[in-house]
């Protein structure tokens, strides 16, 4: 205790000189959404220069009104199950049994919606579509809240949790629905609804879209605008912090598996229109997308970091990356191998950025 | 040492006793805190200090015995309603996130929404209010510079974290602050800080208890010693009448100091 203490300890607070690379690291500290937007900004320019100036394959076509239309489309089903992917990765945990919920959550709708002139069809058929969805997405959010249930009262890590789920409801899909594909013109209109299009300069958008615009608009704000979003994060970061300071850990964490499910049955309504039917073989890799979409996007995988802005990005990121290579002419493994090496290299750059210090 | 004051205390607890299984934590544990002291608990390692101050904090809910804040009996079933007494703890692990700003870790867990439709059906957080308070109240206990209050917490060194909790503890904590251990983990200069922080809040009329292993610093800081042996109270001395040695000696049973030599009654 020989030193003294300084009058106040304002000058502790005082910014140091920083290298170049602690400023970088400081800027992706403080944006987790940058470095996302840097690789899709650079996956763009790349494609741009090898399609016009090097006149690769049909990359020329990469900015058409078309390919555009397309790729839009091509981002709602991943990127509306992103949304609840990110929620659950931000509280530490990963939800495996997101494709399986989405899955049996359309095979619901569209098996209480189909008409009963249908062949083939189970005890539940000829419901209101209306009421299809809605019980649709009442499902869809009971098995979140399922998931809830298990990682709260049990203790279990959310990976076995719905490592179990996603099991179990691809199970019970096959099981009730009975693997029947039904398809579009077997149902009212309504169910396609989120398929329904129009065109803004020659760009086409569907109502799916505008939903998962919608979606991402409300989480982000929920997220960073309410008691309900800080606790999300502060019980990802830290999650004993949290219950000394009065947080409700179980509470949050068990909202927080329900809110995903929520968000899955919409997303399964959405895979409705998108694909035109209710199949049980829709999107077999969507587990692993969405939660690639999350950690290519600047999420991290330890909870309490990530912006829900890069869960978009990288869900474009997914799909551009995926027209480009196969307009390149390129097989569909050069789109496979690419996706690896981002995700491992995400990962090591969110490690990275973790070690900031003022 | 004669009684002068007569105040009361402000944090009371008369026989507590808390065991887990067969080891036993607080046995017939008495416990006084007064207006504006700084109350340091020291003891030897399974004494019950952790045992005492999470009864207090309303981490632990002893199994039997009396507590009061301000003369009127509580019995706290958890954090929470030991905060609603005004009642607040910095833990040795610091309770407070990371990656959240300064400003968010001052008020998490009690968010202050937007007044009206923002904040009844929207639940808007009214960040700009909570940026300002906070700022205020890091501000008077000279901890922070204005602009720095949106810096996330990971970004800071340990004792600047722990002036963030002392920060927190002191804005919300009406009555007590219970300090766990705060400079365990800190360098001599962050430690002198911290210390001085805690002078700052007595200065400001809080009843602060002290943890700590640290005699050098009881003897610094601390109005009145409670020396814990054994799951008991076994003396309460001040830093001007014994000698660290003394203490140690009364932690470890080598010494016992009769009832009329202690210090029960307030110095301040």
């Amino acid at each position: 205790m020989s030193q003294s203490a300084p009058t106040t300890a304002a000058e502790e607070f005082a910014e140091h000189g920083k290298s170049p690379v602690q400023k970088v690291q400081a800027t992706l500290h403080k944006y987790p959404w940058v470095s996302p937007f840097v690789v899709l900004a650079l996956l763009i320019i790349i494609f741009s220069v090898l399609g016009f100036v090097f006149d690769v394959g049909a990359l020329e076509n990469f900015f058409k009104p078309g390919t555009i239309s397309l790729m839009l489309q091509q981002t709602v089903i991943i990127g509306t199950l992103a949304i609840a992917q990110t929620i659950v990765i931000l509280t530490a945990g990963i939800d495996l049994s997101i494709g399986a919920i989405m899955v049996f959550a359309q095979m619901m709708m569209a098996n209480l919606a189909v008409y009963t002139t249908a062949s083939n069809v189970t005890f539940m058929a000829g419901q209101n579509p209306v009421l299809a969805v809605i019980l649709g997405i009442v499902v869809a959010t009971l098995a979140g809240a399922l998931n809830g249930f298990l990682v709260v009262r049990f203790n279990l890590p959310p990976f076995i949790v719905t490592l179990g789920t996603l099991s179990i409801f691809t199970a019970l899909t096959l099981i009730i629905f009975k693997a029947r594909t039904i398809q579009g013109k077997e149902m009212p209109e309504f169910m396609l609804l989120m398929n329904k299009d129009f065109q803004i300069a020659g760009i086409g958008f569907t109502v799916g879209l505008l939903v998962m615009i919608a979606l991402y608009i409300i989480f982000a704000y929920i997220l960073r605008g309410t008691a309900w979003g800080t606790h999300v994060y502060a019980v990802g970061d830290d999650p004993v912090a949290s219950e000394l300071s009065g947080i409700n850990v179980k509470r949050v964490l068990f909202s927080v598996y329900v809110v995903a499910g929520f968000v899955i049955g919409i997303a399964a309504w959405i895979t409705i229109g998108r694909t035109g039917s209710a199949s049980p073989n829709v999107a077999p890799e969507i587990n692993l997308e969405t939660i690639t979409a999350v950690v290519i996007g600047g999420t991290s995988l330890f909870g309490g970091r990530g912006r829900l802005l890069g869960t978009l990005i990288g869900t474009l990121i997914i799909v551009v990356l995926d027209f480009g290579l196969s307009l390149a002419g390129l097989d569909q493994a050069y789109r496979v191998l690419a996706i690896g090496i981002l995700v491992i290299v995400a990962v090591a750059v969110d490690q990275w950025i973790r070690k900031v210090k003022a | 040492m004669t009684a002068t004051s007569t105040a009361d205390p402000i944090v009371q607890a008369k026989d507590l006793n808390k065991s887990f299984g067969p080891v036993v934590g607080l046995n017939n544990c008495q416990f006084e805190l007064f207006p504006g002291e700084v109350l340091a608990v020291v003891g030897d390692n399974g004494a019950g200090k952790s045992t005492l101050i999470k009864c207090l904090s309303g981490a632990l809910i002893p199994d039997s015995g009396e507590m009061y804040i301000n003369g009127e009996q509580v019995s706290f079933k958890s954090t929470h309603d030991a905060r609603s007494k005004g009642v607040e703890t910095v833990y040795q692990t610091l309770a407070v996130a990371p990656v959240l700003d300064i400003s968010e870790n001052l008020y998490l867990g009690r968010e202050v929404r937007k007044k009206g439709i923002l904040g009844k059906v929207f639940r808007s957080l009214d960040k700009k209010h909570m940026r300002e308070t906070s700022t205020k109240s890091l501000g008077e206990l000279g901890v922070l510079t204005v602009q720095n209050i949106t810096q996330s917490v990971e970004t800071l060194s340990g004792g600047q974290r722990q002036a963030v909790a002392v920060a927190r503890a002191a804005t919300f904590g009406s009555q007590v602050v219970i300090l766990d251990e705060p400079t365990a983990a800190l360098g001599v200069n962050e430690s002198a800080r911290v210390l001085k922080l805690i002078k700052e809040l007595r200065d400001k009329g809080m009843s602060v208890i002290l943890i700590s292993h640290n005699m050098p610093q009881v003897f610094d800081v601390a109005d009145r010693i409670h020396v814990q042996r054994l799951g008991r109270r076994a003396a309460v001395v001040t830093p001007e009448t014994r000698t660290m040695n003394d203490v140690v000696a009364i932690m470890t049973g080598a010494l016992t100091i009769p009832e009329e030599d202690q210090q029960l009654t307030p110095v301040r």
